[in-house]
């Protein structure tokens, strides 16, 4: 498929239509999962799903820990468990895209974490040989995925304008 | 928690200090904080659909992220903003909240 096919097109109905081949599905499709298995731990990587509310505050910090941290966990969680079972869909409605958005957009935290990603990556990729790189491919699709989802979504959210 | 609340004025004595009195009114401002992950597309979504602002002024706080680094994007009492960082961080974004 063409790259520069949209992936994500919003239908006269108000859901979306998501056209995504096969290898793209099955590069997906086990992410969902490896996520939910990562929020059972306490690796670094997901420090930026849970970050400080009150940075210089260590007591105030750890009172909002204890009051959002089973919350928040829960609708990371939401999310995973939609894109799980809604991988083969060729169409989702709003809330669902939206939950996808969500387990993407964590995908990329905990990737982008892991990869300790800059503003100059972007620009300047990674230097061949660089044993990170399959992993920033992967990085760059979902980016690039997120992307779509987010106009598709935004166009809604614009009245119809196109948005982002 | 604090009180959000103001203090009804002691009938009587000790001056209270200005920081006394300022204080039961003092806001709490949520920061947004540059990253190198999310994406600008995302940032100004989050913004208007968890605060309803429009397109414009979502994608001048997004900008103001980006480039200078931070953003104040709500305020108000201590529950609001704690409230308003808890959905910024359900929404995966870098957000911080301090006393105004």
């Amino acid at each position: 498929m063409d790259p520069s096919e949209p992936r994500v097109v919003r239908t006269p109905s108000g859901d979306f239509d998501l056209r995504l081949p096969k290898g793209e599905r099955d590069i997906l499709r086990a992410l969902p999962g490896q996520l939910r298995d990562l929020l059972t731990t306490d690796d670094p990587a997901l420090e930026r799903l849970f970050p400080p509310a009150y940075p210089d505050d260590p007591a105030l910090n750890q009172e909002y820990e204890e009051m959002v941290r089973a919350e928040l966990t829960a609708s990371h969680l939401t999310s995973i468990d939609v894109m799980e079972a809604t991988i083969d869909a060729s169409r989702l409605d709003e809330e669902h895209l939206v939950a996808w958005m969500g387990a993407i957009n964590d995908l990329r935290l905990v990737l982008g974490t892991k990869l300790d990603v800059t503003e100059e990556m972007y620009e300047e990729g990674m230097p061949d040989g660089d044993p990170r790189m399959p992993s920033f491919v992967l990085f760059t699709y979902l980016g690039w995925l997120e992307e779509q989802v987010v106009e598709a979504l935004a166009t809604e959210l614009n009245g119809g304008e196109p948005g982002a | 928690m604090s009180s959000a609340s103001p203090t009804v004025a002691p009938v009587e004595v000790d001056r209270p200090s200005d920081e006394d009195v300022k204080e039961p009114a003092r806001l709490w401002i949520v920061i947004v904080w540059n990253d190198p992950i999310n994406l600008m597309s995302y940032v100004t979504y989050v913004f208007q659909k968890l605060f309803g602002y429009p397109r414009e002024k979502a994608t001048k706080l997004m900008l103001d992220v980006h480039h200078k680094g931070k953003a104040i994007v709500s305020s108000g009492t201590r529950e609001k903003a704690e409230f308003d960082v808890s959905r910024l961080h359900a929404h995966g974004l870098w957000a911080t909240m301090q006393r105004d």
